[in-house]
């Protein structure tokens, strides 16, 4: 994951022939040598896919509940027949909850980022761009929010809001929101001192022009790689906040609410109730690894 | 130094009130009556205005707000609205506990953080660095509400070897201080894998930044021993480390949330867990009004401690 690597040879061949390689052109070649990162964004593929396509490769309805002989077959191990990787405290089959509980993990952990991401830039480029007392106003209330670990706010917003989807995905887009406006704020305080914005105003161009043209072009990049390392922590805390109770509600398939429903049954069958961590963990190094392999990639300094 | 310290402790003040104001807030944004816990069943709207008159809910909203903050300056909190157990005690007495797993996780990864992210910044790109820039990144990336299980599963479940719930065994049958250790092994342990990630990450990075910097060259250049260029090195990439400790007794009061409700532990992840099944807001509010108030003052502490080792950051 590192930058400096000698210049592979189709690329030394065309800055022999003084062609210039575009930023894109750039990223991307350093992106296809980083083969951490390429398994990352595979992985994280197949998962989308999968969670996406749940309801036509689950090989069962994931709240149908199964039976061995006349009674409920709880908790079969992983390899069982027919439950490749067992069954869950109620009987129902661990495949099909596993791709079922992605959707929601996924929503719940993707979503509040990009809420976060929307009305931060906003936020974060007017602050920037308007300063005076407009950014006082708005970088003061961001930082009263900094004054609280970030789990403790998600957890005292959304058990003051109540458990349930909605409620979760408010919650950590609020928590979100200030981390991203500060870095926002601070690029466009950046962009905004160099020359050619300067020399765009004197050409007489209208703030909202430059902001559309030249701030957002220039802070785009940094705010979203900045935003893609907080989705590995949102699934996280996503999945954290249905664990304690504060997410979707039984018996909706959800891999932290899966993981807080079959913690009580580790002593008679103790690897079936580690399969919905092992996806949250899958997911969030997914997240991190890519997010990480795509700020070398793409150069940016934050 | 002393007009810094006072500056940066003025701005504590504004903080905490932003903290306050956040948190009564909350009381505020909920949906449904925030006193229908605490009426009794039968009682009927004339009831209900009596306690809100009691309580001061009939009040607008900033009186309201002024009256609370002067009671929680004065360490009262109001009493939980489920249990009508006055909150104050109930969060510092549990408090204590939630200390004793953050600090010990705290201290733990902190020490090894700090020697992993040496020899990972001393050994860039090769397999040390590997190692534990992997290490790191995994860390970062653990739910430790599963790690506490899957530790409870090797453990407690398949080898027996360490107990799963709660701070003590029931009935006293180890002698104390050694039984309280080893059921703080599995939380701990949870608790330790993300700010180990952090720190061992945030390390390395200063101790490149610093490796970077001409005078390391020129120590090494006048013969210094490799020891002692460490211990330059050190020195230099400790302020933003130790900035980033701080920040992480943030994720470890806020981890420590989900693990003890994994775990059973008595302290504010217990509280909470209790409050959310309760909906009792008043409970959630305060517990993290008061984790967040020492969160702030633990970072006034380590800016303080920051400017004991370099004196120039008192400039800025």
């Amino acid at each position: 994951m590192t930058l400096a690597r000698p210049v592979g040879q189709d690329l030394a061949a065309e800055a022999l022939a003084a062609k210039p390689i575009s930023h894109w052109k750039l990223a991307w070649w350093r992106l296809s040598r980083d083969k951490v990162t390429l398994v990352a964004g595979v992985v994280l593929l197949l998962i989308i896919l999968a969670a996406a396509l749940s309801p036509v490769i689950s090989p069962y309805d994931p709240n149908v509940v199964h039976l061995k002989g006349n009674v409920v077959d709880r908790m079969a191990p992983i390899g069982t027949a027919g439950h490749p990787l067992g069954t869950d405290e109620q009987g129902r089959d661990m495949v099909s909850r596993l791709l079922h509980g992605g959707r929601m993990s996924l929503v719940a952990g993707v979503v509040p980022v990009f809420v976060a991401l929307l009305i931060a830039s906003v936020l974060g480029i007017t602050a920037g761009f308007v300063g005076g007392w407009l950014n006082m106003l708005i970088m003061r209330i961001t930082d009263m929010f900094y004054a609280f670990p970030f789990i403790l706010l998600a957890i005292a917003i959304s058990g003051a809001l109540g458990p349930g989807l909605n409620n979760t995905l408010i919650a950590l887009s609020i928590v979100f929101i200030p981390p991203i406006t500060r870095i926002a704020e601070s690029v466009t305080t950046q962009v905004r001192a160099m020359d050619f914005v300067e020399s765009a105003q004197a050409s007489g161009a209208g703030n909202l022009s430059i902001i559309r043209y030249h701030i957002v072009a220039n802070v785009a990049g940094s705010v979203v790689i900045y935003a893609s390392t907080l989705v590995g922590v949102s699934i996280i805390a996503a999945a954290g906040l249905s664990f304690l109770g504060l997410g979707v509600s039984v018996p909706n398939a959800e891999w932290g609410l899966m993981l807080s429903q079959l913690r009580q049954s580790i002593y008679i069958e103790p690897w079936v109730p580690a399969l919905p961590g092992l996806m949250i963990f899958v997911t969030s190094m997914s997240f991190n690894l890519l997010s990480d392999g795509l700020r070398d990639a793409l150069d940016v300094r934050l | 130094m002393w007009s810094y310290v006072a500056r940066r402790l003025l701005f504590v003040i504004p903080t905490l009130l932003g903290v306050s104001i956040i948190m009564f807030s909350l009381l505020h944004v909920v949906p449904g009556d925030p006193l229908a816990g605490l009426l009794p069943l039968q009682s009927g709207p004339a009831e209900r205005e009596q306690l809100a008159r009691e309580l001061g809910f009939d009040k607008p909203v900033v009186v309201q707000y002024g009256k609370w903050l002067g009671k929680a300056l004065q360490g009262d909190l109001g009493r939980s609205l489920t249990t009508s157990r006055p909150i104050g005690t109930q969060v510092l007495f549990a408090l204590k506990n939630t200390f004793l797993l953050a600090i010990t996780a705290g201290v733990l990864s902190m020490v090894l953080g700090v020697i992993l992210g040496t020899i990972a910044g001393f050994h860039q790109g090769r397999w040390p660095d590997k190692v534990a820039s992997a290490l790191a990144i995994t860390g970062l990336s653990l739910p430790n509400y599963w790690v506490a299980i899957i530790l409870i599963i090797v453990f407690s479940a398949i080898w027996g070897v360490l107990p799963s719930q709660g701070m003590s065994t029931i009935g006293g049958a180890g002698s104390g201080a050694l039984d309280v250790m080893k059921h703080m092994a599995i939380p701990v342990l949870a608790l330790m894998m993300i700010s180990l990630g952090i720190i061992t990450r945030m390390v390395r990075a200063s101790v490149l930044e610093v490796l970077n910097q001409e005078y390391v060259t020129a120590l090494r250049a006048k013969g210094l021993m490799p020891t002692k260029v460490v211990i330059h090195v050190v020195k230099n990439a400790a302020p933003p480390v130790v900035t980033v400790v701080g920040l992480d007794i943030g994720y470890l009061l806020g981890g420590s949330i989900l693990v003890e409700s994994v775990v059973n532990w008595p302290g504010a992840g217990g509280l909470v867990n209790y409050a959310i099944q309760q909906r009792d807001i008043t409970l959630i509010q305060g517990t993290v009004l008061i984790l967040s108030s020492f969160f702030v003052i633990i970072n006034v502490i380590v800016d303080f401690l920051n400017t004991l080792i370099d004196p120039r950051i008192r400039r800025t």
